[in-house]
Formats: structure tokens, sequence, C-alpha cells
């Protein structure tokens, strides 16, 4: 028990590298993780698709293409939100957190590696959601402007999502009542924030409802990037509300950091 | 160096009513193998979390190697191993990519080969937790202990499930990690895992103190014999440090057989057990005993 690997110490950068391998590992060894996150929208996307792809919404824009924001959306909401929620209450029912707290491992460098990972999950997802689309249901691809509008609303939409599932895992009392309680929850926002249905086909109220929270700014800001300019006049408000977008999505985020940092504990909420 | 590895004075622990600490004193030298014995919701396990980190105290003062553990850094996890009480079965990395990954974490790690070599894991080396036996995997988990080179190491119930041989197999390999100078404590159900491994044994009871003690002391304690028989059709018994001058006596005033006699000399568990029926029929608090430790 004495020769030693010969490695230098580590650093920050090296830890949340390391770690990240480890989330990456984790999440795409987990059936229920690549199944129900990963490809979930992919499978509803062919689905919808290939159903309902070829009927006209507006003008020139089919709802195959206009399936395919909210798809990127909600892709964003479950490898965000719904993933991290669970996976985190799991992991702290089972004392997998705990484990981590163990070790020398800062917990900046364990949430950095989580939020990469869900970056890492995202851009996978979101390329195979956009090849799809553009190789079956006439999707086009952004231009230049668009690209960028898809990065920020992209960036603000995951860093939502992604402190709000982290804040969620806390507030949760244990793993069971996790996704009994986030999956119908995805499920009304998925419905009435314009994902599987046409946000401005569903009852006026609902959209108020929806409006609240991020989801429906997500989809609404994936469709500024994905459907032709002409189709802004065919949104609720006439506009694809950029500026509003942005403010809703950095509140969430802002509101999910807050509740993260408050709540996050490594231990089960019977363990103090 | 002359710092101890674990300093407790007063250490209280209240949950409401129930006084899973009360009130607990020790002092753990550095390299010494110390086993806190003690029935399930003795405190047993609620001390240690204490120790490593993990919960706060009500009262009383705490050094982990100089450190209250309640305000641990970076620096001294690295310094600290622990294996917590229980396994999981989750996880997807293999047993070679989890101690990879643990030893990328500390500044200067055992070997991963070396480590798995001494768990007796290296043919399950590709192997997941899932796929492991249940004392395959508390295995592990000393490895993953172990693998930072701590000075001080915690084990919470590490050979619960284990069967005869690889509790053997266990008990060598605290003893080559004795032997570089590494502060240990563990908790156990097993007394002769406490005689056989500790250089000293704490015995907890109701969150007190009821003995502290080497292990050949403890033995020393059970030095009286127990003699029983029948006479004149009631049943005696008695205890005496002398149980053949006893029995000389005996034999004089009886004629033929002795009927129902024994001599019995107690064990270290026939001691350990009447420490912690003392101490619990001795408990001020009647819920003391019984609750079971809160991270059960």
């Amino acid at each position: 028990m004495t020769a030693t690997t010969a490695s230098s110490a580590p650093t920050w950068m090296s830890m949340t590298r390391g770690r990240f391998v480890v989330e990456v590992k984790e999440f795409t060894r987990t059936r229920e993780q690549m199944v129900f996150i990963f490809f979930f929208p992919i499978m509803l996307l062919v689905l919808f698709g290939s159903v309902f792809g070829g009927q006209e919404i507006a003008d020139g824009v089919s709802f195959a293409q206009y399936f395919l924001p909210g798809m990127i959306a909600s892709g964003i909401l479950n490898t965000g939100f719904q993933s991290l929620a669970i996976s985190i209450a799991i992991d702290r029912d089972s004392d997998a957190l705990k484990r981590v707290h163990a070790t020398p491992l800062p917990a900046t460098a364990f949430f950095a590696a989580k939020v990469a990972q869900v970056l890492a999950v995202s851009v996978v997802q979101i390329a195979a959601l956009v090849a799809i689309g553009v190789a079956f249901y006439d999707a086009q691809l952004p231009s230049g402007s668009g690209w960028w509008t898809f990065a920020w609303v992209f960036l603000l939409g995951t860093a939502a999502s992604t402190t709000l599932g982290i804040a969620m895992s806390s507030l949760l009392r244990n793993a069971k009542a996790a996704s009994a309680i986030l999956t119908p929850l995805v499920l009304f926002l998925q419905f009435t924030s314009g994902v599987f249905l046409v946000y401005t086909q569903i009852p006026t109220f609902l959209q108020h409802v929806a409006a609240v929270f991020p989801l429906k700014w997500l989809a609404q800001g994936m469709r500024s990037v994905f459907l032709p300019e002409s189709f802004e006049a065919a949104e609720a408000s006439g506009s694809w509300q950029h500026p509003a977008t942005a403010i809703v999505l950095a509140a969430w985020m802002v509101l999910g950091l807050i509740v993260a940092v408050r709540t996050f504990r490594w231990t089960r909420h019977d363990d103090n | 160096m002359t710092e101890p590895a674990i300093a407790i004075a007063g250490l209280r622990k209240h949950y409401g009513d129930l006084h899973a600490v009360d009130g607990l004193d020790l002092e753990i030298p550095r390299g010494e193998v110390f086993a806190l014995l003690g029935p399930n919701g003795a405190g047993k396990s609620t001390t240690v979390e204490i120790l490593e980190g993990f919960r706060k105290r009500t009262a009383g003062d705490v050094r982990v190697l100089g450190v209250d553990p309640h305000h641990a850094t970076k620096q001294w996890r690295d310094r600290v191993g622990i294996m917590l009480q229980g396994t999981s079965e989750r996880g997807s990395l293999t047993a070679r990519e989890a101690l990879g990954y643990a030893a990328s974490l500390y500044p200067s790690p055992r070997g991963v080969d070396e480590m798995l070599e001494a768990v007796g894991l290296t043919e399950k080396a590709g192997s997941k937790p899932a796929t492991l036996s249940g004392g395959q995997r508390r295995r592990l988990d000393v490895a993953l202990a172990l693998i930072g080179r701590p000075e001080m190491v915690f084990l919470d119930e590490p050979t619960t499930g284990f069967d005869p041989e690889a509790r053997r197999q266990f008990w060598t390999l605290i003893e080559s990690v004795r032997g570089d100078g590494t502060t240990i404590l563990l908790t156990t159900h097993y007394l002769d895992e406490a005689d056989h491994l500790a250089d000293r044994i704490g015995i907890i009871a109701a969150g007190r103190m009821v003995a502290l003690d080497t292990p050949a002391g403890l033995r020393a304690r059970a030095a009286d014999a127990r003699v029983t028989w029948v006479e004149d059709g009631t049943s005696r018994t008695e205890e005496t440090p002398t149980p053949t001058a006893l029995l000389r006596d005996l034999l004089a005033r009886t004629s033929g057989e002795i009927e129902g006699l024994e001599v019995v000399h107690p064990s270290l568990e026939d001691v350990y057990l009447r420490l912690i029926g003392d101490a619990a029929s001795a408990a001020a608090h009647p819920t003391g005993t019984a609750t079971e430790e809160a991270s059960a």
C-alpha cells in the first residue's frame, strides 16, 4: 500500500472535468434517462410529424415545422428541469450525494459538472431533432441572426431549467414523489405552452397560465428561430416578444438559483 | 503531530426530547485504531456523522485532525476517508472507473490497481454495483474510503453482511492500513471484530460512553466465572474469581453427582451485554434506548 500513481494535485478544472465525465456516464448508462429524457422528444417529433405533419397551421407552416421548436424547448425542459430534479432527488435518497460530499470535490465543481452534462445532452438532442426536422419535415435552418437568437434562448432556457431542477430536487421530500409530481406538471405545461398543441388554439385563460412559466417562452423563442419571419404575425401577441422572453427566462433562472442555493442539501430530509 | 486525531468534549445531540448523544468525551491519538461499539440507537452513527461533518451537534467541542468538522474544508476532506453505513447498488460506474475518478480528487492517492487488489476486487474491476454482491460493494466502499491515502478513516459498520472469510480479508486490509500510521475509527456490532482490530474499544449506550478500555482491559473485567448447580432441590449461582476452590468445596460436601453443574467463563460478549444492559436500565430517559438511530 505504498505505491502512488504519479499525478499532479487536482485543480478545480480537473475535478470539474472528471466529474463531468462521471455525470455523462451516469446519464447515458441509465436507461430511464436515455429513454424518457433523451429519446422521448425525438420519438414524439417523429410520431407527431408523421401523423399530423402535413396539416398547415398558417401560410407555409406545417404542423411538423411548428412542432420542431416545441420539441426543442421541451427537450431543454426535460433535460434540465425534469431529469435533474428526479436524478438529484434519487441521489439524495440513496446517499449518493452524501458520498460526493465526503470527497474533496468542491460543491461549485459538482454543480458546474451537472450544468455541463445538461448542456452536452441538450446540444446532442437538439442536433438530432433539427437534423430529423430538416431531413423529413421541411424545417429550415436559421439564418445568421437566427443562430444568435438560438444561442441566447438555448442558454437562458437551460440555465433556468437547471437551476429550477436543482431547486425542485430539494423541495420534493423524496425521490418517489419526484417523478409522480413532475411528470404531470411537465405534461400540463407541454399541452398549454404551444408544444403539443398550437398555442393560439388553446383557451385564452390557459394561455395566460402557461405564460407564467418558462416553457411557453422557450417554445416561442425557438419558433422565432426555426419558423419563417412571416409566422411572427400568427403569434398570440403578433410578435416574437424577444425582450419579454429574455426577462421571463432570466427571472425564473434567478428564482431557481435563489431557491436552489437556500434549500440544497447533501443529505436526506430526515437526516440532520 | 502531538495533537490528537480526534478530540471530543461534552458532545451532545438532541432530537427534541431524545438525547441521541448525551455528553460524550473522547480523545483518539494519531495512528490508533478505535472501535465504537454499541447497540442500535446507542448514538454510534450519530457521533460518527458529527465527526464526518454531516450532522450538526447540539453542544460540545469537536476536533478532527484539528478542524471542527462542521466547517469542513476541501483541504480537510483531502485528509479524511469516509465509508458510510449501508451501500447502494445504484451507480453506473464500474469498480475501476469509480476508483479512478475518486483517485483523481486527491493530491497523493493510492494506485487503483493496488486498491482493487487489496480489497480483492481485481476480478470484478469491470463490474458495476448492481452486479456485485453486497459484500463486494462494501469492499468497494472501503477502497473508495482509502484511495485518497487519508490520515483519518471512518468506517461505519464496515463488515455488516460479510461472510466470515470476507471479514477476515477485511481485517487483514485494515491491519495493512494501520501499518501506514492511519488513524481509524470504526463502528461495529461485532465484538470479535473490535477485539481483533482495535487498540481501544469504546462501548456506547444511550448516548453515553459506558466503558473505554483496551480489549485486554475489557476482558479482564470478565475474570469472574459463573458456577451454577442444584443443591437441595434449589438452583444456585455464584460468581467467583476462584471457581476451582468453589468446586472443591462443593465436592467435599456432596456425595455422588452434582446436579446441573455448570462452570462458565464469561466472554467479552458477556461483559459487553452487562455494560449495555446496566446503561439501559440506568438511562434517565425512557425513550433513549428504544429509538433507532436517525440515519438508519
